[in-house]
């Protein structure tokens, strides 16, 4: 069980702090795959970097983040070093660039384990299931980075982030890159290390609502580093509350729609510069419902059992 | 697609890339100190010559006298003046450095440009000739040239250290400009219509600016010491001075022996201060034109 | 207008260029005024060469690919010059588009220089506003800007608004919005419907199907450098007949349609269904809706 409590984390640079976390406070269930979704700039990178480790212009400026009873010393890397991988793990990016290219993989991962100070003998035959698991051959292991397909090296990363079970995964547009054939057997992999529970609980990162309506229980909508919504994904995809939530799923073409027959719109204008970030909600400028009570930041409250809003009008 | 803040990308919102390169330039110690001393150094060449002798391989003064309210950095066992010989020297060294640099400089950015651009064929060729000169013995080759050339003065000597030091910044520029060319922009520029030279000088090359500026510092700096190296083994100009020169006759006439310390001192000095500073401003460019390497 | 007969690319690779790597095998469509096709492919599938290609930004090993009846392969310098001033082409990445040195307009004053060196600066400037006001950008929001200060869609407005100074006809769209935000993509989406609906013709390359769908009128669909299936995007999507594109649709997510294992069986070789011993590259299996063998490329038999 994930709690974060009023986390704060700002990048700083010559001009001043950029909040790029302004006060995030939610909670992910044992066994909940959570979507976090949002456009450039939202702060969900910045957020799923938090969890595991601060670059260097990041700076944990406050508010606490507690994993299964224990508090994650989110701002110390030193301290930090003995949660991850075996706590919490990370699927990156690019996970093509996290593979040393000169090592074959199979001596790649048995030198991460035994860093960690576990013999690579006890995890071995481990290994072995969660290639099954991913779909990969067990021939893998002798291999150089360079001669598996990004789909495969995407596997691959997901089965060393989550070699010593971590309790908690996040996993960071691990598809954005891919072909769409391949994305959906990554995303369904990726749903598997839940289903087997293999991880407790999941955060999956990405800018996509339609991928992580497939696999999420949850998803949680972020604006200009603020939360603006959170419910069952069901929920998030039919009722939702915020308005920003629901231009952006209205915005999605679908396979079947023309713009002869129905023709989308896309939100006017820009998310707004968070150095520092204007008074009240953040969506104001942007939003077709905003009223004179939008200049009072909306707190994020629960609505219904489950569902979490950050808007006037819906609370 | 990741949402990196925008943090840095707008960080000089109303300014331009050369002012926030010329905003960090200023703040940057290496850069200015390094800058300094290549400048006092340029001035003494510059001006210094106008207010001592005309000929510095006159026999002014006594031999071998130490320096004194007359002769500054005192003379050498003949009687010349060694201030007027190191001002004279260090005038042919800058001299070396720019011709010597700007040779090699532009040679290599023709050659660079047109390899990695042109590729193919064109390329392979090219790639071909630097490497084989790359891996000439270029001491060795030197010698043998200096050696029949009859008249060497401190062009020709500019001349061939040029036409030797230019492989390096070719396989350099080559290498960028084979992945610029990959970017869109170029490909845009051709879909503008723009011809080749354009495109190479006007979309490849502001891209490179900062680099090319370091190859050239670079260049000055090894040229100097190249040339200070040839004139030290005695390959160096046969007529003039340099301060390679003022070394290779100190050490023939056993000024070190003789304890005459004011004969190779101001010489030795004079190329490892240029050659140092300008290593050092290398490094403080770096720091000025890769923003990650900038102390904020 | 553009009709692609048979173009191949193939390039040399491996050691001393002893293997060919056919990045664009024998693929041949038409695209007329007024019209947008979505050329839809994976990575590797040769979408973006035969983008290139149409630009002459590549060469085409074999086969043809004309312009108003002319081989664009024969164009020299002033008649290069001239089909640049009738086709044009956006690129995915806004921010590599942009000399990051320069400011942003410039790619602007570039079109000047070459195509309208004799326009006076006022007349220039009413061509600008007029080209910026037709993608919706506010000249003083983006003029005088370098191009990091510029968000994604405004860049990818700034090249189109660039191509319309010229008198395009064709427009190619290489995965213009895959790096543009949801709530931006869908605006540069309908600029482009709109462009069509001024008589333009559209190349649309994208590798997502739900994208290429929403605007085109007709649909190419490659694979490893063949088309598979191609024809009107109603019967393409209505009607998917290989099993690629069938994997390909049942793979794009959907709201509101979970992932199921539904089984995807296309049935028996639908091409060999109309020409058992082979023929053409494609069989027409419909009004207007062309597919391969089912089969792959590498293994020409069909089980």
């Amino acid at each position: 069980m994930l709690h974060v409590d009023d986390l704060r984390v700002h990048y700083r640079t010559l001009r001043g702090d950029v909040r790029a976390l302004d006060g995030v406070s939610f909670s992910v269930a044992d066994r909940e795959i959570m979507g976090l979704v949002g456009e450039s700039g939202s702060g969900k990178t910045t957020l799923g970097k938090s969890l595991i480790r601060l670059d260097g212009r990041m700076r944990h400026v406050g508010g606490t983040v507690t994993l299964d009873g224990t508090e994650l010393p989110i701002g110390d890397d030193g301290r930090m070093n003995a949660f991850r991988f075996n706590d919490v793990s990370i699927v990156p990016q690019y996970a093509m660039s996290a593979m040393n290219p000169t090592r074959r993989i199979g001596t790649m991962i048995r030198e991460l384990v035994t860093s960690r100070g576990i013999r690579f003998d006890t995890v071995r035959s481990e290994l072995d299931r969660r290639l099954d698991l991913v779909g990969l051959d067990r021939e893998v292991l002798d291999r150089y980075p360079i001669e598996l397909s990004g789909g495969m090296k995407q596997r691959m990363v997901m089965v060393i982030s989550t070699l010593l079970n971590p309790k908690l995964l996040v996993a960071d547009e691990v598809t954005s890159a891919l072909d769409v054939s391949t994305q959906r057997a990554v995303a369904l992999a990726l749903a598997g290390f839940r289903d087997r529970d293999l991880v407790h609980a999941m955060i999956v990162i990405t800018h996509d609502v339609s991928l992580v309506y497939q696999i999420a229980d949850t998803i949680l909508v972020m604006y200009a580093g603020k939360l603006a919504e959170k419910a069952p994904t069901d929920v998030i995809v039919e009722r939702p509350l915020h308005p920003y939530t629901r231009a952006l799923i209205a915005a999605l073409p679908e396979v079947g729609v023309q713009y002869a027959g129905k023709r989308l719109t896309g939100i006017p204008g820009g998310p707004p510069s968070l150095r520092p970030p204007p008074p009240g909600c953040r969506f104001r400028d942007r939003c077709p419902v905003a009223f004179d009570r939008c200049a009072e930041q909306p707190p994020f409250v629960e609505v219904e059992p489950g569902h979490s809003v950050a808007c006037w009008r819906a609370s | 697609m990741s949402d990196d803040p925008s943090a840095t990308k707008d960080a000089f919102t109303a300014s331009g890339t050369g002012r926030e390169a010329l905003f960090f330039a200023r703040r940057n110690r290496k850069l200015v100190g390094g800058g300094v001393v290549v400048l006092v150094f340029l001035l003494v060449a510059l001006t210094g010559p106008w207010f001592t002798t005309d000929d510095p391989l006159a026999y002014v003064g006594p031999p071998g006298a130490g320096p004194s309210g007359e002769f500054w950095f005192g003379t050498t066992t003949f009687g010349q003046d060694v201030l007027a010989q190191f001002v004279h020297g260090l005038r042919a060294t800058f001299f070396v450095g720019t011709v010597a640099a700007l040779i090699a400089g532009v040679l290599g950015m023709v050659v660079g440009f047109t390899a990695g651009y042109r590729g193919g064929l064109v390329d392979e060729v090219l790639t071909m000739i630097t490497n084989v000169v790359l891996v000439l013995p270029v001491l060795a080759v030197l010698m043998i040239i200096a050696a029949y050339l009859e008249v060497r003065n401190i062009e020709v000597q500019a001349l061939i250290i040029g036409l030797f030091s230019w492989p390096w910044v070719a396989r350099a520029v080559r290498a960028q400009t084979l992945s610029l060319r990959a970017r869109e922009f170029v490909d845009l520029a051709r879909l503008s219509g723009a011809p080749v030279r354009r495109i190479v000088f006007r979309e490849i090359a502001p891209n490179m600016a900062s680099y090319l500026f370091m190859v050239f510092i670079l260049l000055f700096g090894g040229s100097v010491l190249f040339a200070a190296t040839l004139d030290f083994i005695g390959l160096g100009p046969t007529d003039g001075v340099s301060l390679g020169l003022m070394l290779n006759h100190a050490k023939q006439w056993s000024a070190m022996d003789l304890g005459m310390w004011w004969w190779f001192v101001p010489p030795g000095l004079g190329i490892t201060s240029v050659v140092g500073a300008l290593y050092i401003m290398n490094v403080g460019l770096d720091e000025v034109f890769n923003p990650k390497l900038r102390e904020t | 207008m553009l009709r692609l007969d048979g173009v191949s690319k193939t390039y040399k690779v491996g050691a001393l260029a002893r293997k060919d790597l056919h990045a664009v095998r024998d693929v041949s469509f038409e695209l007329r005024p007024g019209e947008v096709v979505s050329l839809i492919g994976e990575s590797g599938s040769g979408k973006s060469t035969i983008g290139r290609m149409i630009l002459r930004l590549t060469r085409a090993t074999s086969g043809t690919i004309t312009f108003d009846g002319t081989d664009i392969a024969t164009l020299r310098r002033g008649s290069l010059k001239e089909y640049y001033r009738a086709a044009q082409g956006v690129f995915q990445d806004p921010f590599s588009t942009f000399n990051p040195v320069f400011k942003a307009d410039r790619v602007l004053t570039m079109i000047r220089q070459v195509y309208f060196p004799g326009t006076g600066d006022v007349e220039w400037r009413g061509r600008v506003d007029d080209a910026l006001s037709a993608v919706s950008l506010n000249p003083d929001q983006v003029l005088d800007k370098y191009p990091h200060q510029l968000s994604g869609g405004q860049l990818q407005r700034l090249l189109i608004a660039r191509a319309l100074l010229l008198d395009i006809r064709l427009l190619v769209a290489d995965e213009v919005i895959s790096m543009l935000d949801a709530s931006t993509r869908i605006d540069v989406l309908n600029l482009l419907a709109d462009l069509k609906e001024r008589g333009l013709a559209v190349l649309f390359i994208t590798h997502d199907l739900s994208l290429g769908n929403y605007l085109a009128d007709r649909t190419v669909i490659l694979r490893r450098g063949s088309v598979v299936e191609c024809g009107a995007t109603s019967a393409v999507f209505g009607d998917p007949v290989h099993p690629y594109t069938r994997t390909l649709l049942a793979s794009v997510p959907r709201l509101g349609i979970r992932w199921s294992d539904e089984d995807l069986d296309p049935g028996p070789c639908r091409y060999h269904a109309v020409h058992p011993g082979g023929g053409p590259p494609l069989a027409e299996v419909g009004d207007d809706h062309l597919v391969a063998c089912f089969a792959g490329n590498d293994e020409r038999e069909c089980v």
